[in-house]
């Protein structure tokens, strides 16, 4: 009754539109639509959201999955378990770090190092335990590999809880929050699964154009170790004498630039005429790949325990530091070296020099300190 | 050693029921645009025209629907750009290019110079970007 109702009134409002049958039609099909986009607009928005995460979820799924396969052909590979790896790995994938509490911030740093520490020391016998047959470059390699894996596993997971979440309240807010950053997480879930293949393959990465840097300087002079997983050679440079230090490669490892410096500066009784660090940075948006600057402080990246300890130390000797950086992408730094990268280690040593040349006197003591991950790269 | 140059992930599959939804339409589509023109010889221009229109809708709708595909297909692909392997002779200069292989690092030694007998250096591990499609900006 109500509808015939409905649809009588409706057949009347269309027989008032000027024109001809077809023209009304179209008419009453844009009012329609005006009326539907008026009152059901913002839910249309939100559906065709949703759409967008589900695709993009589908990609991150598919490459969560590629990751834990090639983590786990890797294992097979290099290790040759005699049980099969499988559920080890999808252990792994799940593990975490609290981070200490710093409610009280006194002595924050050396407890964030300690978890640091205990965190390394179980990965590496995690991937000891999934790989018996593996050397150490290839545990090194391998740790990293399944880092990037449990990455991917965890991007993945964070965007599948704000998709359901969205879903289930259909609240614009959760649902817009995500929808804005998913470009840049894709960015990052790519880099990452690009990284996969580089760890497992053991090829130079993006960020490793600092060690790269210092391997060139340091290549053909005689090498020692110091704490830790770094080594060190003393290199003569434009008269002076200087400490060029990286993480020991070419396995995956950053090891400790700050542990290091420290222990060359107190060697030296504190007389460095400066420190030079040289690290890949992130660059921004219409920068050139490869691009080389020079500033102030030390350019170190990761949790901040080695920047605060290479602070200290040169405060306390009052030491001047400079850093070199090589601009890249967040792409760039974890997937395979880029041609651009690879020359602009080059530009990074003339800057050396020049910098060496204005800053000390012939007879001086520099450290030269490449920072970054070794993966591919020897001394 | 096993060659590991240039790799593609295997390709995204398409769903079957997509795809017949799609051939279904653009041939409802065909048949409307046809009758359009039967409709219009008739002289019955009125009809011909909705036919028309809605035919090009369909149409539109069609390709719109298959570069959908195309580009949630493409999305879907993990591409791998070559890795490149300089190798060099400290001594005489020499120097070979070739594709990663698994194993290699920089500053490692690897085979014997064709020219001198010295043993050769892996210099350089790069890969090649290809930008696409460039913009000059002013700024």
């Amino acid at each position: 009754m109500k509808l015939a109702f409905m649809l009588a009134l409706f057949q009347g409002w269309l027989l008032q539109i000027p024109g001809d049958w077809l023209s009304q039609i179209f008419s009453a099909i844009f009012i329609i639509m005006l009326i539907i986009s008026m009152l059901y607009g913002q839910r249309i928005q939100l559906h065709i959201w949703l759409k967008e995460i589900e695709g993009s979820l589908y990609k991150l799924k598919y490459i969560r999955d590629e990751g834990r396969k090639i983590a786990i052909e890797a294992i097979k590979e290099a290790g040759k378990p005699q049980a099969d790896p499988t559920p080890r790995v999808d252990r792994f994938l799940e593990y975490f770090t609290i981070s200490p509490q710093s409610l009280d911030p006194f002595g924050v740093v050396w407890k964030l190092e300690h978890i640091l520490d205990v965190r390394d020391t179980r990965f590496k016998d995690e991937v000891r335990l999934l790989a018996p047959s593996a050397d150490e470059t290839q545990i090194n390699n391998l740790e990293n590999t399944l880092e990037a894996a449990m990455a991917l596993n965890y991007i993945y997971k964070v965007i599948r809880h704000y998709f359901l979440l969205g879903k289930k309240t259909l609240s614009l807010y959760v649902i817009m929050q995500i929808q804005m950053i998913l470009p840049l997480v894709m960015r990052e879930a790519e880099a990452y699964a690009s990284a996969l293949k580089a760890f497992a393959y053991g090829q130079p990465i993006g960020d490793g154009v600092g060690a790269l840097v210092a391997a060139k300087l340091m290549h053909g002079y005689p090498l020692r170790k110091v704490p830790k997983d770094c080594v060190v050679a003393t290199v003569p440079i434009e008269g002076r004498t200087a400490y060029v230090i990286k993480a020991e490669g070419p396995g995956g490892n950053v090891g400790k630039p700050g542990d290091a410096i420290k222990t060359i500066i107190e060697e030296n009784e504190g007389k460095i005429a400066t420190i030079i660090m040289i690290d890949a940075a992130l660059k921004l948006e219409g920068e050139e790949v490869g691009e080389v600057a020079e500033g102030i402080g030390a350019a170190i990246g990761g949790p901040g325990v080695d920047q605060f300890k290479i602070e200290e130390t040169i405060l306390k000797y009052r030491i001047p530091i400079n850093a070199v950086i090589i601009k890249e992408d967040i792409g760039d730094a974890v997937s395979p070296m880029r041609r651009e990268i690879f020359e602009a280690a080059d530009k990074a040593i003339e800057r050396i020099k020049q910098l060496i040349l204005e800053k000390t006197k012939e007879g001086d003591k520099v450290i030269i300190c490449g920072v970054g991950n070794t993966i591919g790269i020897g001394q | 050693m096993s060659g590991v140059s240039s790799e593609t992930s295997p390709p995204a599959k398409v769903s079957p029921f997509a795809l017949i939804a799609i051939i279904i339409t653009l041939v409802v589509v065909v048949m409307l645009l046809f009758n359009a023109v039967y409709f219009y010889a008739e002289k019955n221009f009125e009809i011909a025209m909705a036919l028309l229109i809605i035919g090009f809708f369909g149409l539109a709708a069609c390709i719109y629907m298959f570069a959908e595909m195309r580009r949630r297909l493409l999305r879907l692909r993990i591409e791998l750009p070559p890795i490149t392997t300089t190798i060099e002779c400290r001594k005489c200069g020499f120097k070979t290019v070739r594709g990663f292989q698994r194993g290699d690092y920089i500053f490692k030694e690897v085979d014997v110079c064709q020219k001198c007998n010295e043993k050769m250096l892996i210099t350089a591990i790069y890969r090649e970007v290809r930008e696409k499609g460039k913009k000059s900006f002013p700024f």
